[in-house]
């Protein structure tokens, strides 16, 4: 496979003086259900704003399916759907005429898609979408996203709003679309939510892409959660992090040679224990701690 | 052609108010007209004898007692104020209104080039003109033939016309100006139509700001100069044909390559 879904090569992108990104890299395969993890301010809007063309980089280069981002913004849009993070609509509108809308402005008939997917998001087409709630003004925007069967879905935190019923039905809308051959990149700062859905993901911090792996990967990092009942002291056990005391246990994040951990342990008197491996909120937080020295 | 449709659909209702409220105060003046022809040689005199402010407002130039006085002052204050106003609205909210709304995000990730919506934006922001002129034109000529008089087809024409250019001139500036904005700017459109007004009031009122009436649009629309020779004076009008084209090309320029927010 030839084709990538996204690569980005240095992006910048800064406002004025402000920072939106910062050399950025990033490679999305085609087929993927890709997470992009960050925290508020990272960067994660900026990226996708700018491969869809809304904004122009400041330097750097990127290309979606394939095509460069500055010259085919128009065929690039023509094969994606994009949710934003903020869904807004033309007030006055019924969500039907929205509908249509989008479609006609893809030259493309979706009412049959249109209706399968008001169908399982239980979305009442003859509403105005200004009397909506927030959660249904996503659900307009979920299909306006997903009704022209694109090739690739661009996501920006696109679970805001939806009761956890629709979470799961959305996503596994998600999962069939790209079992189906369609790649997903999906921005969230809800990391259980891409450690259950994506493949692969990669993490920014700041601007810039500080890890990016499988989410089997990230998660299977050399560190290790150990949780213990005895009297172990910080002071010999050099490498570990995120020393957290709860009542007579004590919990910390091992990242160093799990022999020497045995022995110090052995030394010790322990009642009780498990080591186990952390899950990916744990280890993000770290790359956010450390800013990103592992990348 | 999507879009246009789209754009018109939204714009119908405001276009149907304006349109009406400017037709509806025209017939009603020229309705009148009769009764107040009477009483006219009168007032006509008074009115030409108050120095700068019949000056100000063409009333020493224009016969207020001939139907072509009255409607060359009466067409000046309904269809040049309210059709600045709606034009200069309507160019000022094109593009920016998207980005006020939150609705350009949805727009532009649609496979539509910047161009294409530009130009589908400036397309339905002249055809709302176009409707608004073209109707209320209409309307004065069906209602002076309906008091009786006999339509003075040229100048009534000629008078509509050059309202109508100045309307198209407002809105493409109007319309470059969106290009920049974010927020909307409906202050802007209203304050640079009613400055541009004023320019002209004070530009009659003093010999030396004269310069000014080849600065505002309301310079061309002389409604005695139009109804006594029968002609626009082209220098102006070519001046204001540049401030046409200047806003079109801002508007492309600007627009083509903004950050969207």
């Amino acid at each position: 496979m030839g084709i990538k879904a996204i690569t980005a090569d240095n992006l910048v992108k800064y406002y004025g003086k402000a920072r939106g990104i910062d050399g950025l890299n990033l490679e999305v395969e085609t087929g993927d259900f890709f997470g992009f993890i960050g925290p508020n301010g990272a960067g994660k809007s900026t990226t996708i704003r700018t491969l869809l063309g809304l904004i122009s980089p400041t330097s750097g280069k990127a290309q979606v399916l394939g095509m460069d981002i500055g010259k085919n913004n128009r065929a690039i849009l023509q094969r994606v759907g994009y949710l934003p993070s903020d869904t807004a609509f033309y007030n006055g509108m019924k969500v039907r005429e929205i509908l249509k809308l989008s479609a006609d402005l893809r030259k493309k008939d979706c009412s049959k898609a249109a209706d399968e997917l008001c169908e399982r998001l239980q979305l009442d087409r003859d509403r105005k979408v200004e009397d909506l709630s927030f959660g249904n003004r996503k659900k307009v925007g979920i299909v306006c996203a997903l009704q022209h069967d694109p090739e690739l879905l661009v996501l920006d935190e696109p679970t805001g709003g939806l009761d956890p019923l629709m979470q799961h039905e959305f996503f596994s809308i998600l999962q069939e679309r790209n079992q189906n051959g369609a790649t997903v990149f999906l921005s969230s700062h809800i990391l259980s939510e891409i450690q259950r859905h994506c493949s692969r993901a990669a993490v920014i911090r700041e601007g810039k892409i500080i890890a990016c792996d499988s989410v089997d990967k990230l998660s299977e990092s050399s560190a290790r959660r150990v949780t213990l009942r005895g009297n172990v002291r910080r002071e010999d056990l050099p490498k570990c992090r995120d020393w957290k005391e709860l009542g007579d246990a004590v919990s910390f994040l091992y990242s160093g040679d799990i022999n020497t951990l045995i022995r110090t342990l052995s030394a010790a008197d322990i009642q009780d224990m498990t080591i186990a491996e952390p899950d990916l909120e744990e280890i993000v937080l770290h790359f956010y701690e450390k800013g990103g020295e592992q990348a | 052609m999507t879009l246009i449709r789209h754009e018109l659909k939204r714009g119908w209702k405001a276009l149907l108010i304006w349109t009406l409220a400017i037709g509806s105060f025209i017939v009603i003046c020229l309705l009148m007209y009769p009764e107040m022809k009477g009483q006219m040689d009168n007032i006509s005199s008074i009115f030409s004898s108050m120095g700068a402010f019949s000056s100000a407002f063409g009333l020493d130039t224009l016969d207020f007692g001939s139907l072509k006085g009255f409607y060359g002052i009466e067409c000046g204050n309904i269809l040049g104020i309210g059709g600045a106003l709606f034009a200069a609205l309507l160019g000022i909210g094109a593009l920016a209104n998207e980005e006020k709304n939150g609705t350009a995000e949805f727009l532009l990730t649609h496979p539509k080039s910047r161009t294409e919506i530009i130009t589908a934006k400036l397309a339905s922001v002249l055809i709302q003109i176009v409707i608004l002129n073209l109707v209320v034109w209409l309307l004065a000529v069906a209602s002076t033939a309906a008091i009786g008089e006999a339509v003075p087809w040229k100048e009534f024409t000629l008078l509509h016309l050059a309202y109508f250019l100045l309307q198209i001139e407002l809105g493409c500036v109007c319309f470059g100006i969106s290009a920049f904005l974010w927020k909307g700017g409906m202050g802007i459109g209203l304050g640079l139509a009613i400055a541009l007004y004023f320019m002209n009031i004070i530009a009659n009122l003093t010999e030396s700001a004269d310069f000014l009436n080849y600065i505002t649009p309301f310079g061309y629309c002389d409604g005695s100069a139009i109804m006594n020779k029968g002609v626009l004076d082209s220098c102006r009008l070519l001046i204001g044909l540049a401030f046409t084209l200047a806003g079109v090309a801002l508007a492309y320029w600007k627009y083509t390559k903004k950050d969207i927010r």
